[in-house]
């Protein structure tokens, strides 16, 4: 684990950057700048390997030139050994920025009779460093010395002498040593090797080997303090450091489409948050290399590079059956768009496949990352190392901003939500193919199971592999809940036609409702129409009346006067 | 000719030919008491052993360090047999004689036990 440096802490110790890949993340900087550094371990485990990638990085990297001392090989052997890694060890000594001196020290060839020194050893040294104005030293075993030399009185005492004289030269050096019983190395050269202490380890477990490295001890610094699994490759050495990234990553707000429409709208209308990870978790056959390939199919399409590891199946193999479902992925594999890497999960460790995808990542800088399935790296090492391997691989992708799509098989009797691998906390989306069995036939269900810092659909959706591709059904939402395949369309059916009757149903009471209006409507017209006549007949009536009443009155009024006149005109008369 | 009395089961073995001249080669560095004790006692045991037929060469690797790599030197004193071959290393002051000799192959190793 890697702990941050505090704010304000003292001024941390000058460090010397090794080069090496990993190392020197986990020592914050590399090992202690003008000091001895110790790195111990078994046979075979690197020691050489990593002293000489200090020496050769730092004289090709850092421009600082060093003097690589050994004790067990010669120069010529050396650069051979190196040339394998990429190390052109004979051209910087041409250059003159590193010297290699070979020390032959044959307890046959020697005799000793009173006293000496080593004197002899600093004055290679010294001349070696002041050739090549060196600032990195190596010394490749020191541990010779006690095999060449009986009077180990004189070696200890001048092994001192000798971590003094490089401190005192300030050169950064590194000392390797044979691992010893109960101690660090055989002749206790810890004891004069006080600043650093880098431990190798190569432990073979269930028939896989692994590399590992410590840091025993650095004093006055902090360090990743964990075993840190390393790997020795055709680039040097790298080590892996599981959780040295932090969680300080950026994060996008870039939405990517998952390729299948139907899944983008579940997964709130956009897609996968770009550098994002998702898992997609079901049994056999249930569709997940199809999702997979639909995603990289999209990735393709945008423009971007997609890296596609299979596990399972060969690349033609993957190509084929997804143009059964109308996906052609040729085209893109051609354009150098797609690629694939397809290999047996089995072939090696755990540590080397995180290699070999670190190293395809850097040189084919994808924008998107599938794994299918990762369940079988389980294989290639035990449940809990594969699950500490993915952390670091997700960590890798997320700081690298590369959207990462893993499948993973879940065996028949397993509960889907158990995710094999236990990185189900890790990963941001997760969705669940699952198998519905119902009324005799298997159907394809999809949900997710979570998004994170998105609104999803909580729904379980059918979804169908046609020749055109991933299609999601709609959700069938009925009483009698979600139903699929034939059931579905049956119930569909059922649905239209109790639907088509609704409508005619409907239409009908539409249709007596206009009539029932225009019923009415006639009826009020006829009324209105009676009304109209009997009104005139009144009004008819009435004037009638009142024309009566008029004569009446005048009738009154002339019978009136004739009765006056009568009156009148009798007297008159 | 003085020589130490030599026992007769060792008379044949590895007496180097009257003739030949022996290189003898002293790594030093500086003018050290360690350095001039062993010039002193290789001086003396040539003077002995190989009166008129021996060459000693002293070299100073203070003065000329490149020399150290050529002839594998660690420790200090060193004497160098370059001649004649094989080529025979002893390190330290020469203050064991008789380990000298024996390194030299000037009189064989104790009989092993």
């Amino acid at each position: 684990m890697t702990r941050t440096p505090r704010d304000g802490a003292i001024k941390t110790l000058p460090k010397a950057p090794t080069g090496i890949q990993g190392l020197d993340e986990i020592t914050e900087g590399g090992i202690p700048r003008g000091r001895p550094t110790l790195v111990c371990g078994g046979a075979g485990c690197g020691k050489t390997l990593l002293a000489m990638e200090f020496i050769v990085r730092g004289a090709a990297a850092y421009n600082e030139p060093g003097v690589f001392m050994a004790f067990e090989e010669t120069a010529p052997e050396l650069a051979q050994n190196v040339r394998s890694l990429g190390f052109d060890l004979d051209k910087l000594i041409k250059q003159k920025k590193v010297a290699v001196d070979f020390v032959h020290i044959e307890r046959s060839e020697i005799d000793e009779t009173g006293d000496y020194d080593l004197e002899g050893l600093f004055v290679r040294l010294g001349h070696a460093i002041d050739t090549v104005g060196a600032k990195r030293v190596v010394l490749d075993t020191l541990e010779a010395l006690f095999s060449g030399l009986t009077n180990t009185t004189i070696l200890r005492a001048e092994l001192r002498r000798l971590f003094r004289w490089l401190k005192d030269k300030g050169v950064t050096a590194i000392i390797t040593g044979e691992r010893g019983e109960g101690q660090l190395t055989r002749h206790g050269l810890e004891e004069y090797v006080s600043d650093c202490v880098i431990l190798l380890d190569n432990r073979v477990y269930d028939q896989v080997a692994t590399r590992r490295l410590r840091i025993v001890k650095y004093r006055g610094t902090t360090h990743g303090t964990n075993e840190y699994p390393f790997l020795i490759d055709e680039t040097g050495i790298i080590v892996l450091p599981i959780t040295s990234l932090g969680l300080q990553h950026k994060v996008s707000n870039e939405r990517i489409s998952s390729g299948v429409s139907g899944l983008d709208e579940m997964l709130g209308g956009g897609g996968y948050f770009r550098g994002s990870s998702v898992m997609i978790t079901g049994t056999a056959g249930v569709g997940k290399t199809s999702i997979s390939a639909h995603f990289a199919k999209a990735a393709c399409e945008r423009g971007e590079k997609c890296l596609y590891f299979a596990f399972e199946e060969s690349p033609g193999q993957i190509v084929r059956n997804m143009r059964s479902i109308g996906l052609n992925l040729e085209p893109w594999v051609k354009k150098g768009k797609l690629r694939f890497h397809s290999i047996r999960a089995t072939l090696h460790g755990l540590e080397t496949h995180l290699t070999t995808f670190h190293k395809l990542v850097r040189e084919f800088q994808p924008d998107v990352v599938v794994f299918d399935p990762i369940d079988s790296l389980v294989q290639a090492g035990t449940r809990k190392d594969a699950t500490a391997m993915l952390t670091r691989l997700l960590d890798f992708m997320k700081v690298q901003h590369i959207t990462v799509l893993l499948t993973n098989l879940v065996h028949g009797g397993e509960t889907l939500e158990n995710s094999g691998v236990e990185i189900s906390s890790l990963v941001d989306t997760w969705i669940l193919l699952r198998d519905i069995e119902l009324n005799g036939e298997r159907n394809r269900g999809i949900y997710i199971l979570k998004s994170r810092g998105m609104a999803h659909s909580n729904q379980i959706r059918e979804f169908l592999l046609s020749d055109r591709g991933i299609h999601l059904q709609d959700v069938y939402l009925g009483p009698e809940g979600v139903l699929t395949g034939t059931a579905r369309r049956s119930l569909e059916a059922r649905e239209h036609s109790a639907a088509v009757l609704r409508q005619q149903e409907l239409e009908a009471q539409e249709r007596d409702r206009r009539r029932k209006r225009e019923a009415l409507e006639a009826r009020i017209l006829v009324m209105q129409k009676e009304f109209e006549s009997e009104e005139e007949e009144a009004l008819r009536r009435i004037s009638q009346g009142q024309a009566r009443e008029a004569t009446l009155q005048l009738d009154r009024d002339k019978m009136a006067y004739w009765r006056k006149a009568a009156k009148k005109q009798g007297g008159k008369k | 000719m003085k020589t130490k009395p030599r026992f007769e089961t060792q008379k044949f073995i590895d007496t180097p030919p009257r003739e030949e001249t022996w290189a003898l080669r002293l790594y030093i560095a500086g003018q050290t008491p360690k350095s001039i004790t062993a010039f002193a006692n290789l001086k003396k045991i040539c003077e002995t052993h190989l009166p008129g037929r021996y060459k000693i060469e002293v070299i100073d690797l203070l003065k000329q360090p490149q020399l150290a790599a050529g002839d594998q030197i660690v420790a200090l004193p060193t004497l160098v047999r370059k001649l004649p071959e094989p080529l025979r290393r002893i390190v330290g002051d020469l203050s064991n004689t008789e380990k000298t000799l024996v390194g030299l192959q000037l009189r064989p190793a104790k009989s092993e036990p």
